[in-house]
């Protein structure tokens, strides 16, 4: 049992305590001592405060002492056991004037003495005895007067036996003296004191005994009203006291022990249904009860409550009451139940009604309107409760009906009105009480209805005041329940809606069904039949309800749909309650046909409703539009790939569900960010973020559902009527999803977009006012498009090469004879083929036919019949074609095509992908659908690079061809051959042994002929090189023929030089740093040709004709020492065998077999015009400097400025000497024409004799 | 039934708004007895994040005094947040959860 606490407070204190005094022997002064002093007394005791010590810890309190005086009788003495507290004598005062000693000791010690023992018979220990002395009974007994101290002294040892406090001495008390004065303040402290303490003690032994009864209560017999009283006995001493918290607590403990009381063991009995009386502090009728072991359990839990009540506004703590009260009613409510006790119908809500009402009534008594406006929240609870109970009151009571109430229920109002009894006193005379209220709501309907609407708006207003929005809207719907019943709808629709706009918005599922249901019957009594039918709509697909009322609603569309009536009673509801639009799928997926093509749209949709419906038609309106850039853009290559073929709808649960996400706004859009430190790449921090705020952040207002009666959008009723539409008649929608096929329009090319969606049911059309996200199709058109192109890269010239012809039809249709023209080209003919088939395959890439082509050649036109193909369809062949390889500098023949254009010669130029020789050979195809001709370039490369060169040997001559294979692939070469196109009589000697030759990739093959010839060998040579080749391993007739032409010039051998190394005189062979002779020796081999002699020779002075040569001895290789002139000039006669011979002086630099050193003859070719001057080169110059030499002397005696200034003069009389005149020319001559036998000629140096040093070459 | 469980959010909020002025983030989640009525006693929670949780329990139910609701509630939210912290749970979707369901229903028949 937890401790007793209150807070410290200094209240000024009521006491009442009981004090015995005793009269004077002597005379009557004894009453009158007390009674003049009675006053001040009484008046000055609660002046000042005490501080009140407390057992168990609890907090000490300032409080004042207020007494009540009694006069002493031993009958008021308490008896052991007693449990009145309120009239407890706390302490004893014995007064006394008596100053006389004898009169002491005969009289006043024995009254002592006896009240005394009185007192230690009752077990009180707390007594005072106050001894007043004045000056006037001192004056009176002058004779026998004694000091004043020794009566005091005597009474000290008589009876305070160690406790001097006991006795006190209060001097002239009536007198207004500083003595007395302080007599009487140490008088009252002293009395506040001994008052306290007795106070405490007996307080303490009170808790005490209380709290062992309490013990107790588990024992048999136990009873909880005795029990009752005694608590209830201190809450008074506490309530007197001005503590009213802890008055509070006494009855907050009574009120719990007796809730579990009442769950131990049970309490009833029989009760009225009167309500709480809070009108006065206390209930004593009740009490009694209660005393008596009579009350009922509500009689008990009303007169608790009353306490409290008045002890709560005693603490200014109103709002408390309200809150209590509400606990209360409930608890009571909850009790009664539990204990099953039997009550009259109806009788818990009277007193529930009746006891919030004065509740409120007494929370009003002591507040004012302002402070009950702002309190509001503490107090609505009641009202709402009281609005209730009248409710269902009147519901028992039929008075909420159209009706009047009939005879039962009548009996049933007498009966409840019968349980209140009569009216309370209090209450009697008040116009306006709970009592009365209800009596008055109960006598009619029409009275109920006034004060159920006064309740009940009283309560929406608070709820709406302190912005319980939510329950001034449930109060709104139990409004509307009632105006439903009193088939009032209208008023009942704008509550409803109000409350299932709310439960809508915040995504409350079972609210709104019920809600809705409300509705719908409020609307069908409305007839507002459009909106009655969306709400059975959304009804028959809500899934908190059972399938017997989903099927209801579904069946009440069914029937409207069903009559027949004409078409100005069509109702258009939204489609997203009936059905549901999950999935649309395209077939094929690209969502994107040629005009005229087959283009399914599957959808799927999700039917809600409980049974399967029927649908006349279900459309989806298009909407067109014309492709953009014409129809003729081939936009088969750039379609947009943002259609997958499928698009998946998102429901936004427009009927209330659970809320779903769609409701809760998008997804969040998430990303992870890093922040890496700039230096070194660490990670800084990283975090997430929300790339979609200002969607997710977005004012959620918006979101609020449409404000229309079924919170449901509307349907969109602007129907595009006429414009093209993808219909199915006759479906039936299953419960759960439906697939539904429908052909799509695909007549004119452009996009489509789906627009809306229309399920037709009777005379009930279901809309889907947007499909979204926007679906669309297209239809495009398509030219025929022809293409070739080689099946394998790179096409080789002089192969027969695979070429394939892709025709895609477009919207053009093949017919049977529609034919290619391709206009012949020598240079690339087309290989006719027997066996040439066409696949024709449709716009998915499947085959769908083959047929074999045709090809018909005539001279100029090679004509390929296509096969029939349908528009859309892509034809396919292939044609082998050879492009001839060039084979030299052919004239190009000024011809023209069959349709009059220059034929394009096919140039070949080098290609920087490929080393091979690139030609871009044209075609120019004539199409049916056209009639311009197609032009079209094919590349073919040449696969070999082939060169040639001239050799000799003396006389004889040889032709070397070197065909290099450039392409990846490997070829055989055959029938090598090489022709004199001029020169009957020449032979050309095949030296090659093998008729068939292996050439691989990047690899080379030489051939070579011997020139022979009988009489002359003509100085120029126009061969062809041909051969045959194939790729390898290929069949003998796959071999094609590759030609070269090539022209040689100046072929015949004119001289021939010799050259001889001679050893030093005397030696046998060279010696290295010795020098030693070399013999050159050219001979002119032939007679001179005619050509020659008028472009070379000149005449000579004996008449020879001569030409000069210029020969040069040089050594590359270092080997040599050419000491002495190094080239010469020598002049031959033109005719054979003559010769010409020089001698140089060459030293060998090394020793071992050295090749001689190269000899270069040259033709000289002296200027015509300067031949007569000068007829030697050499001898020119020594002529000039000589004669530049013999002018400096005659003018000037400085040999060096002369020399200078005289070359000067020289180099400008040579100039005008030899204006316009070409300088002399070397020309080398061709090959073959000069033979040099020295030319791998070596020679024997031996060392030098006295070698000191020895050379070693290590290579 | 869910009419209670909607307007005690009335309460709710008022609670959290009161709650939200006087302490700032030392906040206790549990908001106490919501909505007493007649039939029900309604007890609210509300976590740091705002997701509101509502016990309602019939008020014949004595043996369930405030510290066992607090505790109800405590291991609510324990549950809640490992639901939320499923990678695979979508905030705003219904919770699919049989760990939920198990400990939802296992307090259910505990309090009986």
């Amino acid at each position: 049992w937890k401790a007793l606490r209150r807070p410290l407070s200094t209240v000024k204190q009521v006491y009442s305590f009981k004090e015995k005094h005793h009269g004077d022997l002597q005379g009557a002064g004894d009453q009158s001592l007390f009674t003049s002093l009675y006053t001040s007394l009484a008046q000055q005791l609660p002046r000042e405060p005490m501080e009140w010590r407390r057992t168990y810890g609890r907090a000490p309190k300032m409080i004042h002492l207020e007494a009540n005086f009694v006069q002493f009788k031993e009958e008021l003495l308490p008896k052991e056991g007693n449990k009145a507290l309120l009239t407890f004598p706390f302490l004893h005062i014995y007064w006394t004037d008596c100053c006389d000693t004898e009169v002491y000791k005969s009289l006043v010690k024995e009254d002592m003495l006896r009240w005394q023992n009185s007192l230690r018979a009752h077990g009180s220990a707390d007594w005072v005895i106050i001894v007043v002395e004045t000056n006037d009974n001192k004056k009176k007994n002058k004779t026998n007067i004694l000091p004043r101290s020794s009566i005091v002294d005597k009474i000290r040892s008589d009876f305070c036996n160690k406790q001097n406090d006991r006795c006190v001495v209060l001097s002239d008390p009536l007198k207004d003296s500083s003595r007395s004065q302080e007599s009487w303040n140490s008088l009252l402290l002293k009395l506040r004191t001994l008052l306290l303490m007795s106070f405490t003690k007996n307080l303490g032994r009170f808790e005490d005994d209380m709290r062992t009864l309490r013990e107790k209560r588990t024992q048999p017999g136990w009873s909880f009203c005795e029990y009752f009283m005694v608590q209830e006995e201190l809450a008074f001493v506490f309530e007197m006291l001005q503590q009213f918290e802890d008055a509070l607590v006494q009855y907050d403990e009574l009120d719990a022990l007796f809730t579990q009381y009442v769950l131990n063991f049970g309490a009833g009995g029989n009760f009225g249904w009167s309500g709480l009386l809070l009108r006065r502090p206390i209930d004593m009728e009740k009490r009694d009860g209660i005393q008596r072991g009579e009350a009922s359990l509500l009689d008990l839990r009303s007169y608790l409550f009353s306490r409290q009540c008045t002890l709560l506004i005693f603490l200014q703590r109103p709002w408390e009451v309200t809150q209590r009260a509400l606990e209360l009613l409930h608890n009571c409510v909850q009790e009664l139940r539990l204990l099953e006790v039997s009550v009259l119908e109806g009788a818990l809500d009277c007193w529930v009604f009746l006891s919030c009402l004065e509740v409120l009534h007494r929370i009003e008594g002591c507040c004012d309107q302002a402070q009950l406006a702002a309190n509001c929240s503490h107090t609505v609870g009641l009202w709402a409760y009281a609005t209730d109970k009248l409710k269902s009151l009147g519901e028992l009571c039929g008075l909420v009906s159209e009706k009047e109430p009939t005879s039962e229920d009548l009996n049933r109002t007498v009966d409840l009105l019968a349980g209140l009894g009569d009216e309370r006193p209090e209450t009697v005379n008040s116009l306006q009480s709970p009592y009365k209220k209800l009596k008055e709501a109960l006598s009619s309907v029409e009275a109920f209805e006034r004060h159920y609407l006064e309740l009940s708006h009283a309560a929406m207003e608070m709820y709406r005041a302190i912005g319980r929005l939510r329950s001034a809207r449930l109060v709104g719907k139990s409004l509307a329940e009632f105006y439903m019943r009193k088939a009032d709808p209208e008023r009942a629709e704008t509550f409803l809606q109000e409350a299932l706009k709310s439960y809508v918005s915040e995504g409350w599922s079972l609210p709104v069904t019920h809600t809705r249901k409300q509705i719908a019957a409020c609307q069908k009594l409305l007839g507002r039949t459009e909106d009655y039918l969306q709400t059975s709509a959304l009804l028959a697909g809500d899934v908190n309800l059972t399938t017997e009322e989903r099927k209801h609603f579904c069946q009440e569309i069914l029937t409207f749909a069903g009559k027949s009536g004409d078409q100005s009673q069509k109702v258009t509801l939204s489609m997203g309650v009936f059905t549901q639009l999950t999935r649309l799928q395209f077939r094929p997926a690209t969502a994107s046909v040629h005009s005229g093509a087959v283009l399914q749209v599957e959808l799927t949709l999700r039917c809600l409703m409980p049974v399967s419906v029927h649908i006349q038609q279900l459309a989806a309106s298009i909407h067109f539009d014309l492709e953009r850039g014409g129809t003729n853009g081939r936009s088969k290559g750039t379609q947009r790939q943002t259609n997958p073929g499928t698009v998946e709808f998102h429901q936004s649960n427009s009927s209330a569900g659970p809320p779903s996400s769609s409701a809760a706004g998008p997804p969040l859009e998430l990303d992870e960010i890093q922040d890496r430190s700039p230096s070194d790449n660490s990670l800084n921090s990283t975090g997430v973020v929300c790339k979609n705020t200002h969607l997710v952040m977005r004012r959620h207002d918006s979101h609020s559902p449409p404000d229309t009666p079924n919170c449901v959008s509307p349907p969109a009723v602007a129907m595009k009527e006429g414009a093209q539409m993808l219909k199915v008649q006759d479906v039936t929608l299953e419960p759960g999803n439906n697939s539904i096929i429908f052909t799509a329009p695909s007549g004119q090319p452009g996009t489509y977009t789906l627009r809306q969606l229309y399920a037709t049911v009777g005379q009930v059309q279901f809309v889907l006012p947007h499909i979204y996200p926007s679906v669309q199709y297209e239809v495009y058109s398509q030219e025929p498009q022809l293409t070739v192109e080689p099946l394998s890269e790179p096409l080789l010239a002089g192969l027969p090469q695979m070429v394939k012809f892709t025709l895609l039809t477009g919207h053009y249709t093949v017919k049977k004879g529609d034919a290619l023209q391709l206009s012949n080209t020598d240079t690339m003919p087309i290989l006719p083929s027997s066996s040439c088939t066409a696949r024709i395959s449709n716009p998915a890439a499947e085959l769908v036919g083959e047929s074999v082509l045709s090809i018909q050649s005539s001279e100029k036109v090679t004509s390929i019949s296509l096969p029939p193909t349908p528009p859309y369809h892509t034809l396919e062949f292939h044609l082998e074609v050879l492009c001839l390889i060039p084979s030299g500098d052919e004239r190009p023949a000024n011809e023209r095509l069959t349709n009059g254009e220059v034929r394009h010669r096919p140039r070949s130029y080098s290609h920087p992908d490929t080393p091979m020789t690139a030609i871009d050979q044209r075609m120019s195809i004539d199409c049916p659908w056209s009639i311009y001709s197609t032009l079209l370039a094919l590349t073919f490369y040449i696969p070999f690079k082939t060169k040639h060169s001239l050799l000799s040997a003396g006389n004889r001559k040889y032709i070397q061809v070197c065909v290099q294979n450039v392409s990846d692939v490997n070829f055989t070469l055959a029938e090598v051959k090489l022709t004199e196109k001029q020169h009957a009589t020449l032979e050309l000697q095949s030296l090659n042994t093998k008729t068939q030759q292996l050439l691989c990739s990047k690899h080379s093959v030489f051939c070579l002929w011997e020139v022979r010839w009988k009489d002359d060998l003509p100085s120029c040579l126009q061969c062809v090189f041909s051969a045959d080749f194939s790729p390898l391993n290929q069949d003998i007739s796959a071999f094609k023929p590759f030609h070269y032409q090539f022209q040689f010039e100046r072929v015949t051998t004119l001289y021939s030089v010799r050259a001889d190394i001679l050893p030093p005189a005397g030696e046998q062979h060279c010696r290295s740093g010795l020098l030693c002779g070399l013999e050159v020796c050219i001979t002119r081999l032939t007679e001179p040709a005619e050509g020659e002699l008028a472009e070379d020779s000149k005449t000579d002075t004996d008449g020879l004709k001569t030409t000069k040569l210029m020969y040069e001895v040089a050594d590359s290789s270092s080997n040599w020492a050419v000491c002495g002139k190094s080239s010469g000039m020598v002049s031959m006669p033109m005719a054979a065998s003559a010769t010409h011979k020089v001698q140089i002086e060459v030293m060998p630099l090394f020793a071992g077999h050295l090749p001689f050193p190269k000899i270069k003859v040259l033709k000289y070719l002296p200027h015509t015009a300067a031949v007569a001057i000068q007829p030697d080169p050499d001898s020119c110059v020594e002529n000039d400097s000589l004669s530049l030499l013999d002018k400096a002397l005659d003018d000037q005696g400085d040999t060096a400025s002369i020399r200078s200034r005289g070359s000067v003069h020289s180099v400008g009389s040579g100039d005008q000497q030899q204006k316009g005149v070409a300088m002399p020319r070397l020309e080398p001559f061709s090959p073959g024409q000069v033979f040099n036998h020295s030319y791998t000629q070596q020679v024997l140096v031996l060392p030098a004799t006295d070698d000191h040093i020895m050379e070693v070459n290590a290579t | 039934m869910s009419a209670f469980l909607h307007t005690s959010l009335d309460v709710v909020e008022e609670k959290i708004s009161a709650v939200g002025k006087s302490l700032g983030d030392q906040r206790e989640l549990y908001l106490g007895l919501l909505y007493p009525t007649e039939d029900y006693k309604v007890y609210g929670y509300v976590t740091n994040s705002k997701v509101k949780f509502v016990i309602v329990v019939d008020s014949s139910n004595t043996s369930l005094r405030d510290n066992e609701i607090r505790s109800m509630f405590r291991k609510l939210h324990n549950s809640f947040t490992d639901v939320m912290c499923n990678p695979f749970h979508n905030p705003g979707d219904p919770i699919q959860s049989k760990a939920f369901d198990g400990i939802v229903s296992g307090m259910m028949v505990q309090t009986g």
